[in-house]
């Protein structure tokens, strides 16, 4: 954190545990944001944002009995209030028998992998400049998007000892150049505004527009498949809520079996909030420290992402994927990476190239589970779906309705090539950026065209 | 008021052509109980003014959660200087369609305040549902309610100074059986619950506890049904779901925002195209679709929208024909037409966009029961489970938690999983049967998500059950 801003953080939070006093253990967290967003549409800016707040978050335990409350409002009278209504709050509820107790002191830890200084000092008129690389490149397309940036300093203390902070910055670019109906998307997050390159992200929309413009209709039916990373990194949000969630395993609701072969041994899944690739906070919000942990090794299940609460469940140790306020959501991860078990992967041509018959898809739209179990999910194609015939890219095709398991579609045996542009994409369910690489699956099943 | 008014003339003064600002001050409060035990019990609080300025083509928008008099003019010059900024990549100057200035308040109905209720009376509630649920034989069962209690104040350039306060709350529980290879989940009163601007009277008229044990024996039934085949058929839908097709696909398909090309890079557009707004059929002549904000109680009303707009009713679709939008005053301005005081922001720290109000169906001269009795072959679908559709709003394809064969005017055996999907204006087209007053529910939609940064909307869906005819089910 800055001197100041550290300052101030530790001074709130201790003016919230001086409130509590010995009434209950207590969690405090200070989270300080600047966000700043910039909105593109019809290839001029629209909409541009931005936010400043500090948020107080509380976690207290009195007598086995937890309570949590937030404010942005920061006055005594507010911290007051903020305290005594949490307790208060405690002392109506029966004692939780699943509470886990406060993170123990660790060894000290401030982390600023993903911090850039100069990505704090962002501004609007920065952003536009990349908005305006963008927009330019696609010569004459329409051009949509955004580009944000976004600093967060945070700092848990709790009545243990506890005492985590860290700070991070994230910038992104991510858009679309249009051809009629036919839409191009790129995109770029990096903790470094300063790597954001808005010309090149933008050429390559332009080049994916281009593509997909006239497009052909397609039977829907069982094709052989190579999905962009964005496709990829769209589905690992559902495999972090359904799949590697502790929760979701203990209550039966997962399809995760930790010891067995359920992936494709060419596949590996892991998460690594230190990896510089990735962006975000280094401990979770119980306070734990995050490592890396392997999720799934050359396709056997390995491990699932527990907070403290699910751990004590089991019987083993947090591996730090708490999230506020997240006891009904369970411990999710958000810095999953999906790779290939050994070596650096296939160049996406080499993917394209393999496939005798099948579809190249770009990107993934609004898709929900049908069945949380099995992960059987439906969605939409977006932003182009192009034929392959004889390992050679054929015209566009217009977008797909799928109804497909992709737990069931990187099972063993059915992942052709995992490729070696591994990128950070978004989620399909919002919830983080993941990094995932291109992948040629045996088959995907298209259940509707555009008509229907 | 002081501080908005504040924030405003800083914007003006730093070279606004326009300007408006929010101040909002939000109490919530949450709990969740998981098999008769609470699990989650939060409250909030929060405040700040979010001031919006407009300068050429582009909004500029800031936030601030400090409310001094020096942090409000700093947020104004900061809108100002942020729309300045986007003159880099310029388009045609906006103009906003006319409101005129409005001095007033407003409350939200409430008879029973739902955060004086007590924390042990909530408690017990879900603590009760819950444990009935269970006792059914579901392996998992659920149960939360949501309070939100915001006041806002208003002020815009133009004069405005509106200040509004708006209580919501709601409920919902669900029970899970879990099999051996497939979950199956029921909801009540939906998947979404039920939410209203309403005080806690809405979340007691739910009887939660009355609903459960048949909630836990319909989700242990369902793992043992036979699937629902695949077909084309009469299909029939109740209001919970009809108020999620509602929403999909009028709803967001509607939205000015996106007509014009807005929102094209996330939420996407439309299939609608302005040209033909009067002329164009959306669906069969049983269809009328309006946009009321004033119905009282319904989740998505208020006195004045976030751009002071008063709140009024707008026909969407009208025997069919597809006839207004859901605007604010810049999209009103662009499209010709008053603005549809559709613009709202969820919080001070988000700039206010279009967003649903109560987007409902008219009732319709059948029931029900007459649908069923009318139908040889078809089947009846309810409460929502999933759903998708792409980014024109055109092509969906919606689940159910639990349907029902109907097979010569009679309700036959359950059926698991069951799905339909459609192309929007030929799915409306195909409705033939819409049911009455008496059918009618203010659905309440708590998390309509849009925009960047992403704000969680709350929409209201009044809806009855529907009939409509060769639809494809069973999709897999």
């Amino acid at each position: 954190m800055t001197s100041d801003t550290q300052a101030d953080a530790a001074t709130l939070a201790d003016r919230v545990l001086d409130r509590i006093g010995s009434r209950a253990e207590a969690a405090v967290t200070v989270s300080t944001v600047h966000d700043g967003l910039t909105r593109f549409a019809n290839s001029f800016i629209h909409q541009n944002v931005g936010d400043e707040h500090v948020l107080v978050s509380l976690e207290l335990v009195s007598d086995g009995r937890p309570a949590a409350a937030s404010t942005s409002i920061l006055d005594d009278d507010s911290l007051t209030r903020l305290v005594d209504g949490a307790l208060a709050t405690a002392s109506l509820r029966p004692v939780d028998p699943s509470w886990a107790g406060l993170c123990p002191p660790t060894a000290p830890h401030f982390n600023q992998v993903h911090y850039d200084p100069a990505t704090a000092a962002i501004g609007p008129a920065q952003r536009a400049e990349v908005v305006q690389g963008f927009v330019e490149a696609g010569a004459g397309l329409e051009a949509a998007g955004y580009c944000q940036t976004t600093t967060v300093e945070s700092l848990l203390v709790n009545s243990l000892g506890q005492r985590v902070s860290d700070r991070t910055t994230m910038a992104v670019i991510d858009g679309i150049h249009r051809q009629g109906r036919a839409d191009g998307c790129a995109s770029a997050a990096t903790s470094r505004f300063a790597d954001l390159d808005g010309h090149r992200v933008g050429t390559e929309a332009a080049r994916r527009a281009r593509a997909a413009a006239e497009p052909i209709e397609l039977a829907a039916g069982r094709y052989e498949v190579v999905l962009d990373p964005r496709c990829v990194a769209y589905m690992m949000d559902f495999f972090t809520v359904y799949g590697f969630n502790a929760r979701a395993v203990q209550e039966g609701r997962s399809f995760v079996s930790v010891g067995e072969m359920q992936m494709d041994p060419s596949v590996s899944i892991w998460d690594d909030a230190g990896d510089p690739r990735h962006l975000g906070p280094s401990y979770d919000s119980d306070g734990t420290p995050k490592a890396r942990l392997d999720l799934v090794s050359s396709g056997l299940t390995v491990g699932v992402t527990h907070d403290r609460r699910t751990a004590a469940k089991s019987g083993v140790t947090s591996t730090a994927h708490a999230v506020p306020g997240g006891a009904g959501m369970g411990a999710l991860a958000s810095n999953l990476f999906l790779g290939p078990a050994s070596g650096p992967g296939v160049p996406h041509t080499e993917l394209v190239a393999g496939v005798q018959r099948g579809l190249l898809v770009s990107d993934f739209w609004y898709t929900r589970v049908l069945d949380p179990k099995t992960l059987v999910v439906t969605g939409l194609t977006r932003n182009g779906v192009f034929v392959i015939e004889d390992g050679a890219l054929g015209p566009a095709v217009s977008n797909l309705r799928f109804t497909q398991s992709p737990v069931a579609a990187l099972a063993p045996g059915h992942v052709l090539g995992v490729g070696d542009d591994g990128t950070l994409a978004p989620g399909g369910l919002h919830f983080a950026w993941n990094h995932a690489p291109s992948l040629r699956l045996e088959q995907w099943a298209f259940t509707g065209n555009a008509s229907g | 008021m002081d501080e908005a008014v504040a924030a405003v003339e800083a914007a003006l003064a730093a070279g606004a052509a326009y300007a408006d600002a929010r101040v909002m001050v939000t109490r919530a409060e949450a709990m969740s109980a998981q098999n008769a035990e609470i699990e989650d019990m939060r409250r909030s609080e929060s405040s700040g003014v979010g001031v919006r300025a407009l300068i050429g083509s582009s909004w500029g928008f800031f936030a601030v959660a400090d409310l001094s008099p020096a942090a409000v003019r700093r947020a104004g010059e900061r809108a100002a200087e942020t729309a300045q900024a986007s003159a880099r990549v310029p388009g045609p100057a906006l103009e906003l369609a006319p409101v005129p200035p409005v001095v007033d308040h407003w409350e939200s109905a409430c008879r029973e305040d739902p955060l004086s209720v007590s924390l042990s009376e909530k408690g017990d509630l879900l603590v009760e549902s819950t444990r009935a649920a269970l006792a059914s034989g579901a392996q998992l069962a659920q149960g939360s309610y949501r309070i939100w209690d915001t006041d806002k104040a208003f002020a815009s350039s133009q004069g405005s100074r509106i200040s509004q306060r708006i209580r919501e709350c709601g409920a919902e529980m669900s029970a899970t059986a879990v099999g051996d290879s497939e979950t199956q989940r029921r909801s009540y009163p939906g998947i979404r619950g039920q939410y209203g601007t309403q005080g806690w009277e809405l979340i007691r008229s739910l009887d939660l506890v009355a609903n459960a044990a048949r909630v836990g024996e319909e989700a242990v039934a369902l793992l043992s049904a036979p699937p629902c085949p695949e077909a084309t058929t009469d299909l029939i839908l109740g209001s919970e779901q009809m108020a999620l097709q509602i929403h999909e696909s009028v709803g967001h398909a509607t939205e000015l925002d996106r007509i014009l090309g807005w929102e094209a890079a996330f939420a996407g557009t439309s299939w609608l195209d302005l040209s033909q707004m009067g002329s164009l059929r959306f669906g069969s002549e049983l269809m009328n679709i309006t946009a009321d904000a004033s119905l009282p109680g319904a989740l998505g009303s208020f006195g004045y929208d976030d751009e002071g707009t008063p709140a009024h009713r707008v026909d969407i679709v009208k025997d069919g024909i597809w006839v207004g939008v859901l605007s604010g005053r810049d999209s009103a301005a662009l499209a010709g037409i008053p603005a549809g005081g559709m613009v709202r922001a969820d919080g001070h720290d988000r700039i206010p966009m279009v967003r649903m109000t109560n987007i409902g169906l008219l009732p319709g001269p059948h029931s029900l029961e007459q649908m069923v009795a009318e139908t040889s072959d078809g089947i009846l679908m309810d409460t929502n489970r999933s759903w998708s559709i792409d980014d024109r709003r055109l092509n969906f394809q919606f689940g159910c938690e639990i349907a029902w064969e109907i097979k010569d005017g009679r309700r036959g055996r359950m059926l698991r999983n069951p799905t339909y999907t459609g192309i929007s204006p030929k799915f409306w087209g195909s409705m033939d049967m819409v049911g009455g007053q008496a059918e009618l529910i203010y659905w309440g939609t708590p998390n309509c998500g849009k925009g960047q940064p992403m704000q969680i909307g709350h929409t209201g869906h009044p809806a009855v059950p529907c009939r409509f005819r060769g639809v494809r089910v069973g999709v897999r």
